[in-house]
């Protein structure tokens, strides 16, 4: 799975590298194989970086982490399940798009239509994510049965918590996949309903940025304390965090949906506020893990106010990437909190301000996470050892100097108009000041592009010729400085039932009023398919 | 200072900046009156030409400096391409699509909303300077997205 979700990833850059140089005008796509044009390329782009490779990496990721927490294997078959569907999902998708009759891009707002095959490949992909799911459950029920009255080991309840959110973020998405267009492209059903669509894509599509983003904070807390040298503070508070986690991510949706007609202010004023409710375990992360830093940089010698900070492990790769993920992420908390301010996103609505924005979140925080956990995580799955640590390490500077600069340009980019996923090179309209912006795309791209090659060399040269050893025998987890409290309140931290419950009634109050007002909906519009 | 008590400060700073985060915009949003598009009622796409205010679209004065810009997005082209307002003067887009989803930013403004096709979208706006905005189309609507676009101009 791991592999599967790396070999999305290359496909991923690849095509990345594409998008960035259109905004400063230089044209390679016409050199790319079978690519027609750029929404075509933008489509595989969003699809295999978004979807295939963070689902991929979670599925098989907090499997094994889910497992070693708690010291029991997982049902084997339904793991190869998980990855023949996820196999699958990838081909079908792949199909579609590979032969152009897919160019909606990764949202497929209908009415353009896409070939079935697309929301096919889309839905099996889901479907691995709950398959995995189920797995982790069915993990910890045995678990629980052989250890009553024992506290879920925190690894495996922060595993478990985000495929808790994302079992329940993900029924829009199938809803409006699986229920409305797969039929449709079908032909079973004549008209779409673009609006209900939007609005079930966007009520998985926010929380799915936390499904991508909980699995590096599964890290952060649990492993990079352990790179650093350090412990993780508190058990109670890392708890509190994934069941903020839980509650939250769901009932945020409109914050996507501030400049949509048909869905009332009223309505969107609430899903503000609860989106500034899930910036709150964010910060809580950032304390947590700092201070689980500091520990390390203080243990290591460090001294002072920010000495330790310099004390830190700065020759480990894992460690480095993932700094500089955490880097990166701050100033996308920051830009993501600017996009969820109600009226201040009118500023920046569409333009290429957001992918500035998200390429300092998924495209780095995420990306640059996951690669340094493959840093461990390959030399641990292949016994062998790591080749080239030191170009490990560059590419991760490299892809985060890139990352920076690409997102000063399409930020500047965006907050002077310019218009994200567009062809900007062919537009028969510019502004002066997109030249600037555009060139810094397209530097900070081939900068990140030359990163992920750095980075694929070292995985490629690890997995065909790094030394046999005996290598890491177990994954590097840390322990609390706190452990968890075995009376008290705290314990009930660890009923999800009761967690669930809550979520379910958070996300009724937020789409419940929509919903009432706006069903039986408006199954007006006919299919299009310009591409 | 413990550490519980560092952690206890840290929380309740994060907590309160939300919160005067929160203020400032729903402060800015009712008391400043900038508004989001809101409900304004549903169309039937393929009907959009012949219901009215859509079967003429233009910029038509409503009221003492007050306009109403009747705008279409379709598949690439607005109609009108090309808007004039007087500075200062209250305008009005009405606004809806005839195909796929499209968007309107009048770039250099707040003026940025959403066509999505059986919903009508409505949003005022004041232009106290006078100049050249383009009107671009921000949401991928097809092969040719990149072509559409239009101008406001205000005098």
């Amino acid at each position: 799975m791991i592999y599967l979700a790396f070999g999305a990833l290359a496909i991923g850059i690849v095509n990345g590298l594409g998008q960035a140089l259109n905004y400063s005008r230089v044209d390679i796509l016409q050199y790319f194989p079978g690519m027609r044009d750029y929404y075509q390329g933008l489509t595989v782009h969003g699809v295999v970086n978004a979807i295939v490779f963070t689902f991929a990496f979670a599925n098989g990721f907090l499997s094994l982490t889910t497992s070693r927490a708690l010291a029991r294997p997982l049902n084997g078959s339904l793991l190869w399940a998980v990855f023949a569907t996820m196999v699958l999902g990838f081909l079908l998708a792949a199909y579609a798009m590979g032969t152009g009759q897919a160019s909606v891009l990764y949202t497929f707002y209908p009415p353009l239509m896409a070939h079935w095959s697309y929301y096919l490949g889309l839905a099996l992909l889901v479907v691995s994510t709950w398959l995995t799911g189920i797995n982790l459950l069915l993990g910890l029920r045995g678990w629980r049965k052989d250890n009553p009255g024992v506290r879920i080991p925190l690894m495996a309840f922060v595993s478990v918590a985000t495929y808790a959110m994302w079992a329940l973020a993900s029924i829009g998405i199938a809803v409006s996949v699986v229920g409305l267009l797969l039929p449709w492209s079908l032909g079973l059903i004549e008209h779409s309903d673009p609006l209900l669509s939007r609005t079930l894509f966007w009520y998985s599509g926010h929380p799915i940025v936390y499904f991508w983003l909980l699995p590096a904070y599964v890290s952060w807390y649990m492993m990079v304390p352990k790179h650093a040298g350090g412990t993780l503070f508190s058990d109670q508070l890392t708890r509190i965090v994934f069941v903020l986690f839980l509650l939250l991510s769901i009932p945020t949706g409109f914050h996507h949906q501030y400049t949509d007609p048909g869905i009332s202010t009223g309505m969107k004023a609430i899903h503000a506020t609860l989106t500034f409710g899930v910036f709150f375990p964010s910060m809580v992360t950032a304390f947590s893990v700092m201070y689980a830093l500091e520990i390390g940089g203080r243990r290591r010698g460090g001294t002072g106010l920010t000495n330790w900070f310099f004390k830190l492990d700065w020759k480990n790769p894992a460690l480095v990437a993932q700094l500089l993920a955490m880097l990166t992420f701050t100033l996308g908390g920051i830009t993501g909190l600017i996009n969820a301010s109600y009226n201040l996103n009118a500023a920046i609505h569409n333009t290429a301000w957001i992918p500035g924005h998200f390429h300092m979140t998924v495209g780095s925080a995420v990306t640059l996470s996951f690669m340094g956990i493959a840093y461990w995580l390959i030399p641990y799955l292949t016994k062998r050892e790591l080749v080239g640590k030191g170009m490990a390490l560059l590419s991760s500077w490299i892809y985060t100097a890139g990352v920076l600069v690409m997102a000063r340009g399409l930020i500047s980019g965006g907050l002077d108009g310019m218009p994200r996923r567009t062809l900007i090179m062919e537009a028969p309209y510019e502004k002066a000041t997109w030249e600037l912006a555009g060139m810094l795309t397209g530097l900070g791209g081939t900068l990140m592009f030359m990163g992920g090659g750095a980075f694929f060399a070292v995985l490629i040269g690890t997995v065909l010729f790094g030394k046999k050893s005996e290598g890491p025998v177990d994954i590097p987890f840390t322990e609390t400085h706190h452990p968890p409290a075995s009376s008290g309140w705290e314990v009930k931290l660890d009923r999800f039932r009761y967690w669930i419950i809550a979520t379910i009634i958070l996300i009724l109050v937020a789409y419940l009023p929509f919903l009432i007002q706006y069903l039986p909906g408006n199954f007006t519009s006919t299919p299009y398919q310009f591409f | 200072m413990t550490t519980e008590k560092i952690e206890k400060v840290f929380l309740s700073l994060s907590a309160g900046m939300l919160l005067v985060f929160l203020v400032a915009l729903f402060y800015s949003a009712f008391a400043m009156g900038i508004h989001l598009p809101d409900r304004e009622g549903e169309i039937h796409p393929a009907e959009v030409r012949s219901t009215p205010p859509f079967d003429e679209p233009g910029v038509r004065e409503v009221g003492p400096n007050q306009y109403e810009v009747v705008m279409i997005g379709s598949a690439w082209s607005f109609t009108p391409r090309e808007v004039r307002v007087p500075a200062g003067a209250e305008v009005t887009f009405i606004s809806t699509t005839t195909d796929v989803i499209h968007g309107v930013h009048v770039e250099g403004t707040r003026v940025n909303f959403m066509l999505i096709p059986g919903q009508i979208s409505k949003i005022t706006s004041t232009f106290r300077e006078p100049g050249e905005h383009l009107i671009i189309c921000h949401e991928f609507c097809g092969a040719g997205h990149h072509l559409m676009y239009g101008v406001l101009i205000v005098e």
